[in-house]
């Protein structure tokens, strides 16, 4: 399979301060990662060295098989960075229009419009920017970034500014966008929505990997609580399986069950326990 | 090189869009309308044409006052198409960057390099024309109204017009070390410090004082936006004769010195050399 983005070893010091350290890994082609970890913790300069806009201080970093930051790397590259702002003046079309000539984009016109569609703002086109909500923006964002079919969809808070259905429209982009097979790198702060859209999750915490895993390898089911007469007791190696036989045992010994319950923790439950100290 | 012209595409049309940028038609006006009643009561004041000097010798009034005027007009020309140059430049790197503008341009696959480039042929190209339309304009009132118009014509336009590119190379440096505000106040000041320095020179060409001589000539070379427009001022003046050109010469803008036949390629290296240098500083700055 071929691989979209991968770091190897990568460090970034600002001065004396260690923004990522050691980081290594790999999205694979038409894979969604999600990218976890407190403010601060190293996820946006991690994406921004692979857009090229930071340099890594060691390590090498590759998008799509060529050297992050490289004319060839940024061809394959599509970027939402957090916080962003586009030209007031312009109107959503000409964005787009500008965009798709510094991409060296031929989808003119079919483009744009298939684009604006996609995020919900095919009837604002001529819109200026600066007449459109912080959403609306958001959303435009995200079309400017899918301009010229990239490979890698590199998208920081993408749904920071947007309200439920708007983040659900994300969500429902973001399947799309899979479906084309187009890798994406996303980062943000909204854990059930990574649980729900991503293959992958990689936690970062002062600038190192923490955990790494599928939102269900990490959310695994850990122990089983059973209710009775005396209170909860909890089994924590126990699994699903072991349930009937649990019951039959504490039945037999004079308990009553009022309830059974497999402990599954959520992803957010994952990740205040690995990142707790940092969440404080 | 496509990358290029589409940045300057924007900036030029950055300058038509933007609301901020509205100041400049309103100001514009404003200066011509002013210019032309001070065109009108000066000429209206003359009269006639020419007055005699000492030992007999003519003043042609009408080129001492429409040299003068037009001179004047220059300043104000410099002004506020430097001004319009620093207000399209002074944020370009950091300033941009800080808002959040630049990433997702730099983002494509797009040269540093080719921002850079892009940035300033677009302002370039905007405030020569501004330069050039003010330039001419004050000309054409000076010409229709007081029927004097400058010899040569076009030369002290163009020193002119190569003075605000300088100002605009200084600004994208400035660009790229200092956020937009600061850089926009930094550039305001750096702009007042060469018309100084060249103030003095003058100054130390009629007190004879080499040391405020020197002061000028290292101004002039180390900010050559101030020696193109002393050339250009040069230029005016250049056309009159006899006691006339003395009594100009005199007059607040008639000190002012050619730069020499160097003057033009010290620009051009100066220019390169601001640019290199800006480049140098984005390509390697963390976005």
């Amino acid at each position: 399979m071929t691989i979209a983005f991968s770091t190897h070893h990568v460090v970034k010091r600002y001065g004396n301060t260690t923004a990522l350290d050691d980081v290594t890994l790999q999205v694979d082609e038409g894979e969604l990662l999600g990218l976890l970890g407190p403010n601060g913790a190293g996820k946006s300069t991690l994406v921004k060295i692979g857009c090229g806009l930071v340099r890594a201080t060691s390590g090498t970093v590759e998008v799509c098989g060529s050297p992050a930051g490289s004319f060839a790397a940024r061809s394959t590259i599509g970027y939402l960075a957090e916080l962003f702002r586009f030209p007031p003046w312009l109107e959503a079309a000409e964005l787009l229009q500008l965009h798709q000539e510094l991409a060296g984009s031929q989808g003119g016109a079919t483009e744009r419009k298939e684009l604006l569609t996609l995020v919900g703002l095919g009837d604002v086109g001529e819109r200026r920017v600066d007449a459109m909500s912080k959403g609306m923006q958001q959303r435009l964002g995200i079309a400017q970034a899918l301009i010229g079919s990239p490979r890698l969809l590199v998208l920081d808070e993408p749904t920071s500014a947007l309200d439920p259905a708007g983040r659900r429209a994300v969500r429902v982009i973001l399947e799309e966008v899979k479906q084309r097979g187009i890798s994406v790198i996303l980062n943000s702060h909204l854990l059930s929505e990574v649980e729900l859209v991503c293959d992958r999750v990689v936690i970062i915490s002062n600038g190192r990997i923490v955990a790494e895993g599928t939102p269900q390898d990490l959310a695994a089911q850990r122990g089983v609580e059973i209710e009775t007469e005396q209170g909860t007791r909890v089994f924590p190696d126990a699994d699903r399986e072991q349930v009937p036989q649990l019951v039959a045992e504490l039945v037999a010994a004079g308990r009553s069950i009022y309830g059974v319950r497999a402990r599954k923790p959520t992803l957010e439950d994952v990740y205040i326990e690995t990142v707790g100290e940092q969440v404080r | 090189m496509k990358a290029v012209w589409t940045i300057a595409r924007h900036t030029i049309r950055e300058c038509v869009r933007r609301r901020v940028f509205l100041v400049t038609p309103v100001a514009t006006i404003g200066f011509l309308g002013l210019y032309a009643i001070g065109n009108h009561f000066a000429f209206s004041h003359i009269g006639g044409g020419t007055t005699t000097g000492f030992a007999g010798s003519l003043v042609d009034q009408r080129a001492l006052a429409g040299s003068t005027l037009v001179g004047l007009g220059m300043f104000m020309t410099l002004f506020l198409a430097s001004s319009l140059g620093i207000f399209l430049t002074f944020s370009t790197i950091r300033g941009d960057a800080e808002q959040g503008v630049l990433q997702p341009l730099v983002v494509r696959p797009v040269a540093r390099w080719g921002v850079v480039v892009g940035r300033f042929v677009g302002a370039s190209v905007i405030c020569a024309a501004y330069a050039a339309f003010l330039y001419l304009g004050t000309v054409l009132i000076t010409w229709v109204i007081g029927s004097w118009a400058p010899s040569p014509l076009l030369l002290p336009g163009i020193a002119m017009t190569a003075a605000v590119e300088v100002v605009i190379a200084l600004s994208l440096l400035g660009s790229t070390m200092l956020t937009a505000l600061p850089n926009g106040i930094a550039m305001f000041m750096l702009y007042g410090a060469g018309l100084l320095g060249g103030l003095l020179g003058q100054l130390g060409k009629v007190l004879s004082s080499p040391s405020l001589e020197t002061t000028g000539r290292i101004t002039s070379w180390a900010l050559p936006y101030e020696a193109l427009y002393q050339a250009g001022l040069n230029y005016l003046t250049a056309g009159a004769t006899g006691l006339t050109r003395v009594v100009v010469r005199l007059g607040p803008l008639g000190g002012a010195t050619s730069g020499g036949p160097l003057l033009g390629l010290w620009a051009v290296i100066y220019v390169v050399g601001v640019g290199l240098g800006c480049i140098a500083l984005f390509g390697r700055r963390d976005l």
